[in-house]
């Protein structure tokens, strides 16, 4: 089950540039967690620990924030898509 | 020349030289600007600073800008202003207002952050910016990006009021609307920075943009006399200006331009996006992001990444955190304009409403110094507060119609006490 992944510049080094890598799994962990194989070291950009998200790391399905979701069980389908986005604040 | 070394991430310490980089290419983290506070010895002093223009630009040796300003030449050092009738509501002794809602030229605060985002900007050979916006920084951006002479974008969540919409637009900025709220919009200009390489001054400029906020603490130490202040209480919508007006005292005190006495922060933020505060009255470090509701907008963000470093600050310092709701804002807002003739916008009322709680409960105590920190101006957010005031009566131009309303009106005129 392909998920879309899009990658934001600074995580490009390890896709060879790609903006969108296509990876499977049935949640947002399982799609993460492959996604080392399309980009190897990543997992260690996106993860701090067994299971936890860098806390600067911001992750959505969809457009929705998985954290308003399952966090990272969260599951996933065809098609759908998953954006890494680094979490930077704003000031309005 | 400055007085900077480069960037540091604040989350790993990962090093990099100045760039229009905001986030580490390690970990996600915020760069921040280093300086050589070793070499300002000496040099920068009270006397240099005093000797500087009459401007947020007089604090240039510790900002991060190399050569002479583009922008904010008439920014800054707004007014410190003792709130004594303020304080005789209150009861206090020594209640201050920072009143950032007269900031030249779009009365607000970001007049700070803009002027040394779009003075970098231009070091860096940008000929476009833009930022991500509900309103007032929308509007700072534009006006100094039309000074300055530069194309400016300004992207906004596609609801906003018409008259923060005109509040910009009236700058000549190409404004583009955007299905969504303000964090989608924030996200997108993330993207739009990446894409296009224009500098979006809350984005890829930010860790110079944050800087600038540092000059509303050193105002407020240079404006009490070279001292910090016990208390100084802050709104807290994306966590900007908490942790800078923390650096900015720690600064002045390396250089040993103030003592170094206890300085509290407190964080404020509204009942109806309150994810700071919440973190704070947890005792927890994790920022759980929140669907804002509340009438103040202007500090409504539901996923503040800075939100970690303004409750780290809040507890090093000593501080607390409190929200106020919707009605309490309102009634903050009224009071400061009736005691102090400041009309403030509902980030204001969300700071006074929050300091009256934390000086009634006890936790301010009330012979202490008191800064309140008044960000914007109530004029841009006139609906806040149009349908708690009554409207004023008509009657006929003759004297004995005056002489009745005025009678009938002293027996119902409200205790200054029931706001």
């Amino acid at each position: 089950m392909p998920v879309k992944v899009r990658i934001p510049s600074p995580l490009r080094n390890y896709t060879q540039g790609a903006d969108v890598v296509e990876v499977g799994g049935a949640t947002v962990g399982e799609v993460l967690n492959n996604l080392k194989a399309k980009a190897a070291g990543i997992e260690t950009r996106l993860f701090k620990g067994q299971g936890e998200l860098n806390r600067f790391v911001n992750v959505y399905v969809n457009d929705e924030d998985i954290r308003f979701l399952q966090k990272l069980d969260t599951p996933v389908k065809d098609g759908d898509e998953l954006s890494i986005v680094p979490a930077i604040a704003g000031g309005r | 020349m400055s007085y900077v070394l480069g960037l540091k991430c604040k989350e790993c310490g990962h090093r990099v030289p100045v760039a229009p980089v905001h986030v580490c290419e390690q970990c996600f983290g915020p760069y921040e600007v280093e300086y050589d506070y070793a070499a300002m010895k000496g040099k920068v002093t009270r006397a240099s600073i005093e000797a500087g223009p009459k401007s947020l630009w007089r604090y240039r040796d510790l900002l991060p800008c190399e050569g002479e300003p583009v922008t904010g030449l008439h920014s800054g050092l707004t007014p410190l202003r003792k709130a004594k009738r303020l304080a005789a509501e209150l009861g206090c002794s020594q209640l201050y207002i920072k009143d950032d809602s007269c900031n030249y030229p779009t009365y607000s605060y970001k007049e700070r952050v803009v002027s040394v985002a779009i003075t970098k900007a231009v070091e860096f050979g940008f000929d476009t910016v833009g930022c991500a916006s509900t309103g007032n920084l929308a509007n700072s951006t534009a006006a100094h990006a039309a000074a300055a002479g530069i194309r400016c974008f300004v992207m906004i969540p596609h609801d906003l009021e018409q008259g923060k919409v005109l509040g910009s637009l009236i700058f000549g900025p190409t404004m583009v609307r955007i299905r969504g709220t303000y964090d989608d919009v924030n996200r997108l200009c993330t993207e739009i920075a990446d894409k296009y390489g224009w500098a979006i001054v809350n984005v890829n400029l930010r860790p110079y943009y944050t800087e600038g906020a540092k000059t509303y603490g050193f105002e407020i130490a240079e404006q009490l006399g070279w001292k910090l202040p016990q208390h100084t209480i802050v709104p807290t919508a994306g966590g900007t200006i908490l942790p800078k007006i923390y650096k900015g005292y720690q600064e002045l005190i390396k250089l040993g331009l103030v003592d170094d006495t206890p300085a509290k922060i407190y964080s404020a933020q509204a009942a109806g996006c309150n994810p700071v505060v919440t973190a704070i009255q947890k005792g927890s470090d994790i920022i759980e992001p929140q669907k804002p509701n509340t009438i103040a907008k202007s500090i409504a963000i539901g996923n503040p990444a800075d939100g970690y470093y303004a409750a780290q600050v809040v507890k090093d310092s000593g501080g607390w955190g409190e929200s106020a709701t919707d009605q309490e804002i309102v009634d903050a807002i009224r009071l400061l304009g009736r005691t102090e003739g400041i009309w403030t916008e509902p980030a204001g009322g969300t700071t006074l409403a929050v300091a009256i709680k934390l000086i009634q409960s006890g936790r301010i105590p009330k012979d202490e110094s008191i800064v309140v920190s008044i960000t914007g101006n109530g004029l841009k957010t006139q609906e806040a507060v149009q349908n708690e005031l009554p409207y004023p009566q008509v009657i006929d131009a003759k004297l004995s119609d005056f002489d009745k309303l005025l009678a009938s009106s002293k027996s119902r005129e409200p205790a200054l006490a029931s706001v």
